[in-house]
C-alpha cells in the first residue's frame, strides 16, 4: 500500500508542476515557488497545495483551475487547496525559473526580498531606486534606473536601461 | 481550503471592517485608471487597487463565513449604513494631492495594522496580514515618494499638497478609535487596540511631512462614524457604481 501511495503522489506532482503562469507562460508553478506541497489530506484524498503571489493576483484563478483539471485527469479524486501562510516571497522562485526570467526578458528578483530585511517602509519611502544593481536583460548592462515601482502584473516594475535605452519589465522582490 | 476555522461573531465583525476599508478605497482607486497624469501613474494606482482588493476579498470571504455569506453577498448586496469602513477610504479623490495624501495616511496604518496583525491568535487574520504587510510596504513607499515630490516641489504642488493635508488629516483619527467591538477583540489577542497603532503610525508618518515641508493642521475636527455605518455624501455614489451590474443581474456568474 506505502508504495502505491508514494506513486500516485509523485505522479500527481508530475501532473501539475508544468502549469504555466498565465501571465509569465515560461515559468511553471513549480518555478515559481507557489506548488507549495503535494500530499494526502487526513479524509484520505490526495491534495495539491498552491499558494498565492499577491493577495490580488488574477492569475491565480487560473492557475487554480489549470492545476485542477491536470490533477483530476490523473486523479480524478484529487483536491487543489489555496493556503496563505506562510507568506510567499520571490525568494521561493528557483534558480532554473531566475534564468528562465532573465532569458524572457524579465530581470529576475534580487537578493532577499525587501520585507523584513529593510524593517520599516518609512526608510525606503524617500528615495527612489534602490542601491542593488537590476541588470538590463537585454543587454547586461548595470546602469539601470526605477521608472514605475508597479508594472504590467502586480509582480513586476518597470525599469530603463540607460545603455542601450530600452525599457524593461523587473519582478520585483517581495 | 484547509482548516480555515470559522470564525467568532466578533471575529467577523472586525474582518469585515478591515475588508470593507479595503474594498472601498479599493474602488476609488480604481476612478484614476485612464485619469492619471502619465501612464505610469494609472499603472501604479491600479495594481494598488488590486492589492486591496485581493485583501478585500480574504478578509470578507472569511468575516463572511460566520453568517454563510460570500465575498459577492457582502460586497454588493449590502446598503450603504451597513459598511463598516472608516470614512477616510470614501473621500472624494479630489486632486492627485489629495489622492496621495489619503494613500499614504492609509497605507502607512495599515502597515501597522497587518504587522501587528500577523502575530494574531486567529490564525486566518493572521495569514492575510502575513502576505498583506508586504504588499502595503509598496503602497507607502510610492505614496511617500509622490507626498514628498509635491509637497517640496513648485510653490503651486506645495500649495495643493498642503490643502490636501488639511482636507484629509481630520479623518485620520477614525483609524485610531477605541469602541466595544475592538476592546474585546484587542482583550483576546486578536488584534490591536486601534489607538496602540498611532504612535508607529505617525513614526511613518510625521517625518515624511515634515521632509515634504508640509504643515500637520490642528483645527480639532475629528470626524468619524464610519464603523457604525455612518457615511459621507458622496459614498452612496460609490456603492452605485460598485454595486449596480450585481443588482441590475442578480446571481449572474461568467
Amino acid at each position: 500500500m506505502s508504495t502505491g501511495v508514494r506513486t500516485g503522489l509523485a505522479e500527481l506532482r508530475t501532473a501539475v508542476a508544468e502549469v504555466p503562469d498565465p501571465e509569465i507562460p515560461v515559468l511553471t508553478i513549480a518555478d515559481l515557488g507557489i506548488l507549495r506541497d503535494v500530499r494526502w489530506a487526513a479524509d484520505g484524498r490526495p491534495e495539491v497545495v498552491l499558494t498565492p503571489t499577491y493577495s490580488g493576483c488574477p492569475a491565480t484563478e487560473a492557475i487554480r483551475s489549470d492545476v485542477t483539471a491536470r490533477a483530476h485527469a490523473v486523479r480524478p479524486d484529487a483536491r487543489v487547496v489555496v493556503e496563505l501562510a506562510p507568506a510567499w516571497t520571490t525568494d521561493w522562485i528557483t534558480e532554473a525559473g531566475r534564468q528562465k526570467l532573465a532569458a524572457y526578458g524579465i530581470a529576475p528578483p534580487s537578493g532577499n526580498a525587501a520585507h523584513g530585511g529593510s524593517g520599516r517602509p518609512g526608510k525606503v519611502a524617500l528615495t527612489l531606486g534602490r542601491p542593488p544593481a537590476i541588470g538590463c536583460p537585454r543587454c547586461g548592462s548595470s546602469d539601470t534606473e526605477l521608472l514605475s515601482r508597479f508594472g504590467s502584473t502586480p509582480c513586476k516594475a518597470l525599469r530603463r536601461c540607460r545603455s542601450c535605452a530600452e525599457p524593461f519589465d523587473e519582478f520585483k522582490p517581495l | 481550503m484547509t482548516a480555515v476555522v470559522a470564525p467568532s461573531a466578533d471575529v467577523a465583525e472586525y474582518a469585515i471592517r478591515l475588508g470593507d476599508d479595503a474594498l472601498i478605497l479599493s474602488q476609488r482607486l480604481i476612478e484614476w485608471s485612464a485619469h492619471s497624469h502619465e501612464i505610469e501613474e494609472d499603472v501604479a494606482l491600479a495594481n494598488i487597487a488590486l492589492d486591496l482588493l485581493g485583501q478585500a476579498r480574504s478578509l470578507l470571504s472569511y468575516g463572511g463565513s460566520y453568517s454563510g455569506k460570500s465575498e459577492d453577498d457582502l460586497a454588493f448586496g449590502r446598503e450603504e449604513r451597513r459598511f463598516t469602513n472608516v470614512q477616510l477610504v470614501e473621500l472624494d479623490n479630489g486632486d492627485f494631492a489629495v489622492t496621495m495624501v489619503r494613500q499614504l495616511l492609509f497605507s502607512a496604518y495599515q502597515y501597522e495594522l497587518y504587522r501587528t496583525l500577523e502575530s494574531s491568535v486567529d490564525g486566518q487574520l493572521a495569514a492575510i496580514a502575513g502576505k498583506a504587510v508586504k504588499e502595503v510596504a509598496y503602497h507607502v513607499e510610492h505614496a511617500g515618494g509622490w507626498v514628498l515630490r509635491l509637497g517640496d516641489g513648485t510653490e503651486l504642488s506645495h500649495q495643493r499638497a498642503q490643502a490636501a493635508l488639511e482636507s484629509v488629516w481630520p479623518f485620520s483619527y477614525e483609524l485610531f478609535g477605541d469602541d466595544e467591538l475592538s476592546g474585546r477583540i484587542a482583550d483576546r489577542g486578536v488584534g490591536p487596540l486601534p489607538s496602540l497603532l498611532r504612535d508607529g503610525w505617525l513614526g511613518t508618518v510625521q517625518p515624511l511631512l515634515a521632509e515634504a515641508t508640509l504643515t500637520i493642521p490642528d483645527d480639532g475636527w475629528r470626524p468619524g462614524g464610519g464603523r457604525s455605518g455612518l457615511h459621507t455624501q458622496g459614498f452612496g455614489y460609490l456603492l452605485a457604481e460598485l454595486q449596480h451590474l450585481h443588482r441590475s443581474h442578480p446571481g449572474a456568474t461568467w
